[in-house]
């Protein structure tokens, strides 16, 4: 046997690829809850109801999707160039820290003018955390990988620090949480009387703009020839370094946006629980998606689904809620051998 | 008292050293373990769910009623697992090494957790076990069983990796592999047999933290030891003395930075003691990476045939 690269990909294939590893890791996952003794049908039907099976289930699916969206997006353009950051979860709370202390009361601006204000402010904070490691890695050859990662634990001490001591809550009963922002900061809801916010539409609207960047500019195309081929791309007089800078700027910039998005328009605060672990599956988003733009939205709302129905389904059954983690970490390693399968054809000999 | 002095007193307590070499344990295994992994040629950056799966493995077989040496070899089974995953998504489809192995990563670190869970559904306090304990060797520091057994390994490793043809053909596959295979080595099935001779390493990293330094599983315990690993062995340049001596110079800033912070009295935050590792990794990395000989092969993979 043999892999042999396919010469084109049909459009059905590519498609089929994300189905085929989702079905594949629902049914390797179900060896588990068998496992626990649950029968696996029955709760794989609460986990799909959990997720969108009501009015509540669906928004809640929709609310925590925009995190994804965004480190999901900051995941797929930073791989698209060969940047790989691993850094996502750490730029994400320099993006919420900046949103407190923006949109904590130091500004007394209107909300259509704030808003925006916090947002960019968000942006950079998350972009200029993921520049350092860049730097590092164009002028000294540094591997991203370790420093991105390592830095996740520095700016999760760093917050930390600043809720027990700066930015600590005089009102906030003695917890490491930071004062909430100001209500002009607030991102409004998108339907009343649930935790969907605007943030949404702003994921939504950036992976659109992403998708439409990437295919009809000249950026885009310089960052996929980065990618590609960066010793070919640079002989073609392309600025290598300077597309690497471009891309860890939007890369962090979009992780921070989830951040700040997160802390105005679900929190209103900053506490040390804001992710849990949002930077780490936008990594298994962007991949499900095959980096595609468009495609991230799809994979973020399958992975929002699969947390919010399986805390449903726990909370039903005798499954403890982590089967979620090794359902999406399953789909991560199916989507793999699925996409080589897309690219490559098995051949015998 | 100034500050040097204080710093003097504690570099000159035995107590000190004691805790420095067990400190500097799981370090010595995971790096030993991402090395024999690097060194034929795959980054294995599942190292940080390998160690959790052997630190749940390892306490939960002790916990079930196994004696500690069995607990120590169902890490090493349950990493050796993992390890085969990596490198069978890595060897011979060649699949991206970086994404594969943070998928390994998720996937050890939330199976770990499930099972945690699904055997203790509403333990809140940790159960705990009898652990191993220190014996005094003579002449040397009380320290356990697997802390002598960590620092043997790093004579062994040396030894195959210098001394061998198995250690020649690792090092070749990971520098020249088709090289090797001309010289009618099997690629695939030595870059395979490292993968998983070293994830069994990372995961008896992962067994010390749950059956000698602790007695109990926790959540997040592992915390990025495995990744401070991965810094280490760029700066050890792949060789196993100097990983050595890299990760007991990084346990003794450790155990340093523990005992300043005691000694500070809260003055400054505890949390600024605590990035000390990660800001040295960092630094570590930078002072090194001009001069770095990676093995030529790493994160190539290697098909027959292909170019």
């Amino acid at each position: 046997m043999r892999l042999e690269p396919r010469t084109d990909t049909p459009l059905a294939l590519r498609l089929l690829a994300p189905v085929g590893a989702v079905v594949a890791a629902l049914a390797l996952c179900a060896l588990l809850v068998a496992w626990t003794g649950a029968p696996v049908l029955r709760a794989y039907g609460l986990l799909f109801e959990g997720a969108v099976g009501s009015r509540f289930a669906l928004t809640e699916t929709l609310t925590r999707a925009t995190p994804l969206i965004l480190t999901g997006l900051a995941a797929a353009v930073a791989f698209r160039a060969r940047l790989w950051n691993i850094g996502a979860e750490g730029q994400l709370y320099m993006g919420a820290l900046a949103a407190v202390v923006v949109g904590g009361g130091m500004l007394d601006l209107p909300a259509w003018a704030l808003i925006p204000v916090v947002m960019i402010a968000g942006m950079a904070a998350g972009g200029v955390t993921l520049l350092g490691p860049a730097v590092l890695k164009v002028r000294f050859g540094v591997d991203e990988v370790v420093t991105t990662l390592l830095l996740n634990f520095v700016v999760l001490l760093l917050v930390s620090m600043l809720l027990e001591g700066a930015l600590k809550d005089p009102m906030g009963m003695g917890w490491p949480q930071s004062a909430p922002v100001i209500e002009a900061a607030e991102l409004p809801k998108l339907v009343a009387r649930t935790r969907l916010h605007a943030g949404l539409a702003i994921a939504l609207g950036l992976s659109v703009l992403l998708w439409l960047v990437d295919t009809r500019t000249i950026w885009g195309y310089e960052n996929r020839a980065v990618g590609a081929n960066p010793r070919a791309a640079a002989f073609a007089g392309m600025p290598v370094t300077r597309v690497m800078l471009r891309t860890a700027l939007l890369s962090g910039g979009l992780a921070g946006l989830a951040g700040a998005a997160e802390v105005c328009g679900l929190k209103g605060y900053l506490t040390l629980d804001l992710s849990p672990g949002f930077g780490y599956s936008g990594i298994v988003v962007a991949m499900l998606a095959q980096l595609h733009p468009i495609g991230v939205v799809g994979a973020a709302l399958f992975i929002a689904g699969i947390f919010v129905g399986a805390d449903a389904m726990s909370r039903a059954m005798p499954v403890p809620n982590y089967i979620a983690d090794v359902l999406v970490a399953t789909s991560l390693l199916c989507m793999l051998v699925a996409g080589l399968l897309a690219r490559y054809r098995l051949r015998r000999g | 008292m100034d500050f040097l002095s204080i710093i003097l007193d504690i570099l000159l307590s035995a107590a000190f050293w004691t805790a420095v070499l067990r400190i500097a344990t799981p370090y010595v295994l995971g790096t030993l373990g991402e090395l024999v992994c690097e060194r034929a040629g795959v980054l294995n950056l599942g190292i940080e769910g390998i160690m959790t799966l052997g630190a749940m493995a390892g306490w939960m077989a002790v916990y079930q009623g196994a004696d500690l040496w069995t607990g120590v070899l169902a890490a090493a089974c349950c990493g050796a697992l993992l390890g085969l995953l990596h490198a069978a998504l890595t060897v011979p489809l060649g699949l991206s090494q970086h994404v594969t192995g943070i998928g390994v990563t998720l996937l050890g670190t939330s199976l770990s957790y499930f099972v945690y869970r699904l055997v203790l559904p509403q333990a809140s306090t940790p159960p705990t076990i009898e652990p191993f304990q220190p014996l005094a060797l003579p002449g040397a520091l009380a320290q356990t069983p697997l802390t002598y057994l960590a620092f043997l390994l790093v004579a062994v490793v040396a030894y195959v990796l210098y001394r061998t043809p198995v250690g020649l053909a690792v090092r070749m596959v990971g520098e020249n592999p088709a090289a090797a295979e001309a010289q009618g080595l099997n690629v695939t099935a030595i870059r395979i047999g490292a993968v998983v001779a070293g994830s069994a390493l990372m995961a008896l990293a992962g067994a010390f933290l749950t059956l000698s330094a602790f007695n109990a599983f926790f959540f997040n315990m592992v915390n990025g030891r495995g990744w401070i690993c991965i810094a280490l062995v760029v700066f050890a340049s792949w060789r196993p003395g100097k990983a050595l001596l890299g990760a007991l110079l990084f346990a003794v800033f450790d155990a340093l930075q523990l005992r300043l912070q005691q000694a500070s009295g809260g003055v400054l935050p505890y949390q600024l003691f605590l990035m000390m590792p990660y800001l040295l990794s960092i630094l570590a990395l930078v002072l090194v990476a001009r001069r770095a000989s990676y093995p030529r092969a790493l994160m190539i993979p290697y098909r027959k045939g292909e170019r």
